[in-house]
């Protein structure tokens, strides 16, 4: 057994996904509080305390960025890093480099939080970072790149597995859409503040251009290579379909790209980008549900393992959630839905059923199935993975749930009319309205905290016993060699 | 070729990639460059009524981009009949033509500021803006007591004026841009966009604005109330007339 960790840490770089993972949770605490504590000032805005640093305003782009790029993106890198050596059966290219990757990825997500609170942002939704933290970015994403691509050239297998393709398209894409919509001019060379190279119209263009695809190739392409790696992995079931992998795969890259402009349906911007963009999201359904019958069927033969295996169930209620939300996604980017649903927090509601129910859900469930490995023992406790399940779950029904009501209700109000033909409500009475699905919303956020502090504490002390174990092996093996 | 070269070759991978995730950005936003409709000129009687920002204005602009306003406050009015009773008309493509970066916004927790400016008085400004529940009760927008007690930083604004001028806002520093921006804008706005008095012309018009009621000090509050008394009042839509816009949507 010692022997053969020698061998697996020799073979694998495991050190890397180790740290990954444990930064995967502890910024997803860390981002996920921050949430609930923003959808609390919502609903009880004495919580603002009147200190600049805390105010929603700043605390926000705190919680997308430590959600999005603290949890998400080292969780894209753990499970990233283990997929690409263990379907390429190669180590991963350059230690030295790996840990680069590392650094300079929780530098960048630590300097932003820091810099939010202090007031220094671009005021760019998802691209908050000021210009220097966008260039350690840069660089950071430049050396993975090239430790991803190294590493599959040295792969002892002819064929690149299908979680590559999807993990290369999401480095490229990300890498694109960070250089273009991060052009800016400083304002001087020792300031952190800078002017975007855009302005109005274009910029709009730009922004969503790169805010949609942050969702589509960081938040989607990327977990869905997780999924086509831990999925099989955990069900003990081949893919369910190759051709569908290759169709899905081009068509959801190549249609993602085009879709970003529903965000800007009625505004200043032109008619025809508006009109291409809600025919293109209409368009994208087919591939990621492609995805989603991927994965859900790839179980088809061992359903009874929903049953038995609470790991199992997070990977298919993310694939649920993930079908559901691209549906809706199309159905909200029609322009007469979009007229009622935009700017209301229906859009909130949709982000994060795909953003709790598809990328957390996948990423626990992938994060289950990869900590006992990589500290090679079993998880503490599979009560307490049963546990967050359902918290996850019901948190997550709890805040869609409450932000459908939410937002639907305040688009409702906002065009209603009395019989005169005047505005039936001011816009503040819409804000009275939202009081009670904010309470609810939080209330689901609540649930959501709870399990992912659960799995932290899992985590914790399965990789203490983990070391227990490892450290009694050994004495074992000493007291063996010593008698020898 | 097969679908087999590719999942064998990891260069062939790359290049089909990159090319199949351009189309999209390339198709919809270059264009956006190209074609001279997709924002439309505001002329009242030869001069071009929407301006960059005064120095004073900039500044304001640059705190509500600090304090994260745009995660509340859309500025994009759309063309529905509730937005036009509610709001104004609806927002053109000019009038956000100098914003680095745009500020749009997606979504409305509060009401759209696009048109806010010239609605409330500057009193009004202060006091919602040091503690909204005082004015409006079922708000829910934090307080910013700490606008009317920072005094305004300006010392970079020249240097924050030089950088926008490079991204294509025409503020000046030569006569012949100046010129310029007297044939385009008139003189009076000339003189304020001008980088070499920029310093002077921020406190004269915190001074002679007054709008935080202290006439002594200019206030981080002076300047986000002129940025806010501004905006959507560059365009008389009295001067054109119904349905002149339309076009160009």
């Amino acid at each position: 057994m010692a022997h053969s960790t020698a061998q697996a840490t020799e073979q694998y770089n495991y050190d890397i996904v180790r740290k990954f993972t444990i930064m995967t949770i502890v910024w997803g605490v860390l981002g996920m509080f921050a949430g609930l504590y923003i959808a609390s000032e919502l609903a009880w805005p004495f919580l603002n305390f009147d200190i600049p640093e805390i105010t929603f305003g700043r605390l926000r782009p705190v919680h997308t960025t430590l959600v999005i790029f603290g949890f998400g993106g080292s969780a894209l890198f753990a499970t990233s890093y283990y997929v690409v050596q263990r379907t390429c059966q190669v180590r991963l290219y350059n230690d030295g480099l790996a840990n680069l990757t590392f650094w300079g990825w929780q530098a960048s997500i630590v300097l932003a939080a820091i810099s939010y609170v202090m007031g220094y942002t671009q005021a760019r939704e998802y691209a908050e970072m000021v210009w220097p933290i966008d260039i350690l970015i840069a660089v950071t994403w430049v050396a993975y790149f090239w430790i991803y691509v190294q590493t599959l050239r040295r792969r002892s297998q002819p064929h690149i597995y299908v979680a590559n393709w999807f993990f290369i398209a999401f480095i490229l894409a990300t890498a694109l859409l960070h250089i273009f919509n991060n052009m800016a001019v400083p304002v001087s060379m020792f300031s952190l503040e800078s002017y975007s190279l855009h302005a109005g119209v274009q910029d709009a263009m730009t922004q969503w251009w790169y805010g949609h695809n942050a969702v589509g190739f960081f938040l989607t392409a990327a977990f869905l290579g997780m999924m086509y790696y831990f999925v099989p992995k955990q069900a003990g079931r081949p893919v369910y379909s190759y051709r569908l992998s290759i169709i899905h795969f081009w068509a959801l890259i190549f249609l993602y790209m085009w879709v970003g402009t529903h965000h800007l349906h009625w505004t200043a911007i032109p008619d025809w980008t508006s009109t291409l963009a809600a025919t293109f999201s209409i368009l994208l359904l087919m591939p990621s549900w492609g995805g989603m019958i991927n994965g859900i069927m790839t179980l088809s033969g061992a359903w009874d393992k929903l049953r038995t295996d609470p790991i199992i169930r997070f990977l298919i209620v993310a694939l649920s959630f993930y079908g559901m939300s691209t549906f809706e996604g199309p159905l909200m980017s029609l322009k007469s839905v979009n007229a009622l649903s935009h700017y209301t927090d229906w859009t909130i509601g949709h982000v994060h059923s795909g953003a709790l129910g598809w990328v957390a859900m996948i990423t626990f469930g992938s994060l289950y199935h990869l900590i006992p490995r990589l500290w090679e023992t079993k998880m503490y406790s599979e009560k307490l993975i049963y546990l967050h399940f359902w918290l996850a779950t019901i948190g997550i029904v709890l805040y869609i749930t409450a932000m459908w009501v939410a937002g639907i209700g305040q688009g409702l109000l906002l065009r209603a009319f009395d019989e005169y033909g005047n505005l039936a409500y001011t816009f503040v009475e819409s804000v009275a309205f939202l009081h009670q699905p904010y309470v609810f919303r939080a209330l689901g956020g609540a649930f959501f905290v709870v399990g992912i502090v659960l799995m932290a504490f899992n985590t914790y002390m399965t990789i203490r016993k983990g070391n227990r174990e490892r450290a009694e092996l050994d004495a074992k093996l000493a007291a063996k060699m010593a008698k020898a | 070729m097969k679908h087999e070269t590719i999942e064998t070759n990891a260069g062939w991978l790359i290049v089909l990639t990159l090319i199949v995730i351009s189309i999209g950005g390339l198709v919809e936003i270059v264009p956006l460059y190209l074609i001279d409709d997709t924002v439309e000129e505001v002329k009242v009687a030869g001069k071009e009524t929407v301006r960059p920002y005064t120095p004073l204005e900039l500044r304001g602009r640059d705190l509500y981009l600090r304090e994260g306003c745009y995660t509340c406050h859309s500025q994009m009015v759309r063309p529905f009949r509730d937005e036009a009773l509610r709001y104004g008309h609806y927002s053109l493509a000019a009038e956000s033509k100098f914003d680095h970066p745009f500020q749009w916004g997606s979504k409305r927790t509060g009401p759209d500021l696009a048109r806010v400016g010239d609605k409330y008085s500057n009193e009004w400004h202060v006091q919602h803006l040091i503690a909204p529940r005082s004015v409006v009760p079922e708000s829910i927008m934090p307080n910013y007591p700490w606008l009317l007690e920072n005094k305004l930083d300006y010392k970079d604004v020249g240097d924050r004026m030089r950088a926008l001028k490079i991204v294509g806002v025409p503020y000046t520093e030569t006569e012949a841009e100046y010129q310029a921006n007297v044939e385009r804008f008139g003189e009076e706005v000339a003189k304020k966009l001008d980088i070499n008095s920029a310093a002077d012309n921020l406190v004269a018009q915190a001074n002679q604005g007054n709008y935080d009621g202290n006439p002594r000090v200019v206030s981080e509050m002076d300047a986000m109330v002129a940025y806010l008394q501004v905006l959507g009042t560059m365009v008389d839509f009295n001067q054109f007339e119904d349905g002149h816009f339309v076009k160009f949507r």
